[in-house]
Formats: C-alpha cells, structure tokens, sequence
C-alpha cells in the first residue's frame, strides 16, 4: 500500500538529490567524502566496502553506514566551521519504525508516578513557554567506535557521528514544574515515537537524574539552527541534554515521566554502560550506577583536525593553516596544542570565536612544510578543568568515549 | 484503464524506492536464506558486512543471542545455530 508517509518520503528523497551538490562546502565533492572514509585504514574492511555516500530524505549525501535502521554520519568537511548545518547533520537511529510525526496532532504527555500531576502539550503550547536557545554539541556515545583496536561490535562510526547546533525550545525545568515534582523523584524517563518491529523488542526508552533535568540547560527544543528539526533529527521536538552524549537526547519526544524508581529499561541497563573508574566522572548518575559499570554520561574533552584529509600531498616550502573544532562536556575549551613532532613539543593553536561552553570551538595553526616526505600535525585539547586527551585508547566493550589525539599526515613533495 | 494507470504510476514510484535502501547482496553459502528471511525483518544487512570480518566466532554467537534475548528476534534454536553459522564463516575473523 502506498502510504502518504511514503509518497512523502519520496518526494524529500528528489529534493535532497537535486539539491545536493552544490550545497557541499568550496572545494569538496561528495566523491572526496566518500574516498577520505574507505580509504581509512583504521576503519574495518567490511565497513569500508558497505558505506556509500546517500541522502536520506531532506539531507545531503552523507556517509551511510546502515539504511534501515538509517545510520547516517557526516563527512568530515562539515566540520570546518562551529555550526553543523542542519541537512548535513548525522542520523542515528536504534530502531526501524520511525513515523512521521504531524506536528498539528503530535502531543507530550507529562506525567509519572514522581509528578503531582500530568499535563499534555502540544507544539503551540510549548512555543508559548519562556524560550532559550543554546549552541550545544550533539555527539554520539560511539562516535569512532570504527577506530578502536581491536574493532569492537556495533554501528562501526568514524569522525562524524557528532554535530554542533543552535536549539531553540524550552527549559525542561519550566516543563516539569508545570506539573510539579514530588520529593521522592529520582529520574526523568524520556520516551519518543520511534519503536521497534517487533513487540518484543525493547522500545528506546531512556533517563536522566533529576538533578540534569533541572539544570536551565536541559532543553525540549523545536528548533535547530533557526529551523524546526529535521525529520531525522527529531521532529517535532527533541530532548537536549548539552554535555552529555547524544544517547539521552531523545527524538520525537512524546513522553516524559517523574520517576521514584530507577528506569530499568535494556537501553539503561545492559546498553550504554562504561566501566567504573576509568574515566573521569565528574557528571554521576549514581541512581543507575552497578558495582562494575555506570551508564554514559558526559563528553570527553575531544578535537579534530578537519581543514585537510589525512595523507594530502603539500609542495615542499608551501605555508598552509592547519584547522579544526575543539569541544568537551561543557567545562569548556581552554586551549588547543598542535605538535608537528609527534608529541614531543607542543604550540598553541589560535582559538576561534566562542559560541558558548557546550559548543565546538574551532582553532587554527599555522604550518610550514619545510622538510620533504611525511609530515604529522597532531592536535590535543585541553578544557577549563585541565582534562586532556589521551594519547592511546582507554578500552571499553561497547566502543564508547574515543578522544583519542587525532593527527594528519602530509605528503610534502 | 484505470488499472494500468494504477499500475504504471506505482511502477514510477517504487523504482526510486529500491534506490533509497538499496538490496545487500551478502555471500552466497549455506545458511544465507535464513539470514535474509530473519535478520532482515529489523535491520538491514548492511549491519553484518559493517561488524566484519573482525568479529571471532564467539562474538558473532554472542551477536545472534543477543538478537533472540534481548531483541526479541522470533528464531528456533536450529536456525540460531545456522545464522550463527554463516556469520562466523562468511563474516568472522
């Protein structure tokens, strides 16, 4: 049966296709993209051979890595500036049933057994709340789970399973307190329209503490770079949890519940779990902690060099700048050191503007390819609490928190 | 009239539907209708060729019960053994 879902799924699919290359940054073809991933040595072969740049529906080609459900990453290149655009943006999705959601008759329903009540809003109702916007960091758990050593199971993601964006939406706080928050509250359940298959496949349903859910900077947000959220980024209405990896920032929210208990959920608990201890924990979620493991919380301070693909060929005595993005958990970015000598000394790098603690902060570094054959340039964060990245991977079973330092290497001829 | 207009205009739609999700041709050996018949019902099969060929045996048999167990995945233990099978012959390490 042709749906009107499906005729309007394809319709968008033209769109993007028509529309998609001269949408790409100066300089980039989405054939470069495509090589700059299967030409990855770090990543597996069968990854390398399966991902092809395809646009899903109102996006430009981005990397895809699974259609159904659709896991899409984006290229590197889009990662020059602080802001990812919206139809560039990586797609990340745990489950294949994702209805259109029609904005007219979408509703979230507010309630729990934590709550003193319950209240249903719609789009129009949220709209006529007290509105923020906030530039914050959107980053898978598993963004570079393709990278580790040895390759570990799941979504096989390379650099881009991460954006930078505007949210405009609501204090989730000024949703809560709508209906009032009972003293026994723990933790906030979050529930969106997207749902398995089968039946009895765990529905993606996730939480956060109550005291995160509090902070004025938890947001229901509506709006992404100024526009409503894409489909494949959550519309109508997404849960946005600055800081903290993008597992918690549910799409298409359409429940959110004041629990006394913790949420006991499989995507609580066996999923999104890292081992206790070997990361730094300053953001605890202690009501869902195990005597071995916790669940994800926030993002490690990380970089990434984006202005030129690993392995470029530079003429011998040319200068050229050396560029990326710099981002943590929301301490925020205190300097950026680049080494072209494989670790051993270290420059400052030029901070760009500051958009805000949560978001990406780029940088820049002058480079002289002064000595023929391979040159490294290796760049290293450091944020506000002196939390830095590690120069080998910290080992975990799921593939979560790679922030290991990035490098490229020129091929100066 | 009316019927083969009906049928040249679903023609015309379903052919840029297949190119959206385009079909994973995955290695023809023993055990590949089962993994078509049952994996695909959830996922694409592009998620077997992405997790390979790094996984060890006991990982893909891990990957296969955690389908069944924790996914719900509707599969007899003889055709659990013949998915894990296939996976660990045709997309193991």
């Amino acid at each position: 049966m042709i749906t009107r879902r499906f005729l309007l799924e394809m319709a968008g699919t033209s769109a993007a296709f028509l529309g998609a290359s001269h949408l790409l940054p100066r300089g980039v073809s989405p054939a470069a993209s495509e090589s700059a991933f299967k030409h990855s040595p770090l990543l597996p072969e069968g990854t390398r051979a399966e991902a092809i740049l395809d646009s899903l529906p109102g996006k430009r080609p981005l990397i895809k890595l699974s259609y159904r459900p659709p896991n899409y990453e984006t290229p590197l290149e889009y990662f020059r500036t602080a802001i990812t655009p919206n139809d560039a943006f990586f797609v990340r999705y745990h489950l294949s049933n994702i209805p259109k959601v029609d904005a007219k008759t979408w509703k979230l329903k507010v309630g729990g057994e934590g709550a003193s009540g319950e209240i249903q809003l719609n789009l129009d109702d949220l709209k006529a709340m007290p509105a923020v916007e906030m530039v914050a960091v959107n980053q898978c758990s598993g963004n570079r789970r393709g990278l580790f050593t040895p390759h570990v199971a799941g979504v096989q993601w390379g650099y881009g399973a991460m954006g930078c964006a505007r949210w405009k939406g609501v204090m989730l706080k000024d949703v809560l307190d709508k209906i009032g928050v009972k003293k026994e509250a723990i933790e906030i359940v979050f529930d969106g329209a997207d749902e398995p298959i089968l039946d009895k496949t765990p529905d993606f349903i996730k939480s956060i503490p109550i005291w995160k859910a509090l902070e004025e900077t938890t947001l229901v947000a509506y709006e992404m770079n100024g526009q409503p959220l894409p489909h494949f980024n959550g519309f109508p209405a997404r849960i946005v949890v600055p800081g903290w990896t993008a597992t918690y920032w549910v799409k298409h929210i359409t429940s959110i519940k004041i629990v006394t208990k913790p949420e006991s959920g499989f995507w609580m608990n066996p999923a999104y779990r890292i081992p206790l201890g070997k990361f730094p924990a300053e953001s605890r979620f202690i009501s869902q902690e195990t005597a071995n493991n916790t669940p994800i919380t926030e993002i490690m301070v990380n970089s990434l060099i984006t202005s030129h693909a690993d392995g470029v060929s530079l003429k011998g005595g040319s200068s050229t700048t050396v560029g990326g993005i710099a981002w943590d958990s929301g301490y925020g970015i205190q300097s950026v050191d680049m080494s072209t000598d494989e670790g051993r000394t270290w420059l400052p790098a030029t901070l760009g503007e500051d958009l805000g603690r949560f978001a990406f902060r780029t940088f820049s570094f002058p480079f002289s390819a002064n000595s023929k054959g391979k040159q490294t340039v290796m760049a290293r964060a450091t944020n506000r609490i002196s939390q830095t990245q590690p120069t080998e991977l910290i080992q975990n079973p799921a593939g979560y928190h790679h922030n290991v330092m990035h490098s490229i290497t020129f091929n100066v001829t | 009239m009316r019927a083969l207009t009906i049928a040249f205009f679903i023609t015309l739609i379903v052919v840029p539907a297949i190119a959206e999700e385009k079909p994973i041709e995955l290695k023809k050996a023993p055990g590949v209708e089962k993994v078509e018949a049952n994996c695909a019902t959830c996922h694409s099969l592009d998620y077997i060729e992405m997790n390979s060929p790094f996984l060890s045996a006991a990982q893909w048999d891990a990957e296969v019960a955690k389908m069944i167990r924790a996914m719900g995945a509707p599969i007899d233990e003889a055709d659990g053994k013949a998915i894990a099978d296939y996976l660990k012959k045709n997309y193991g390490s």
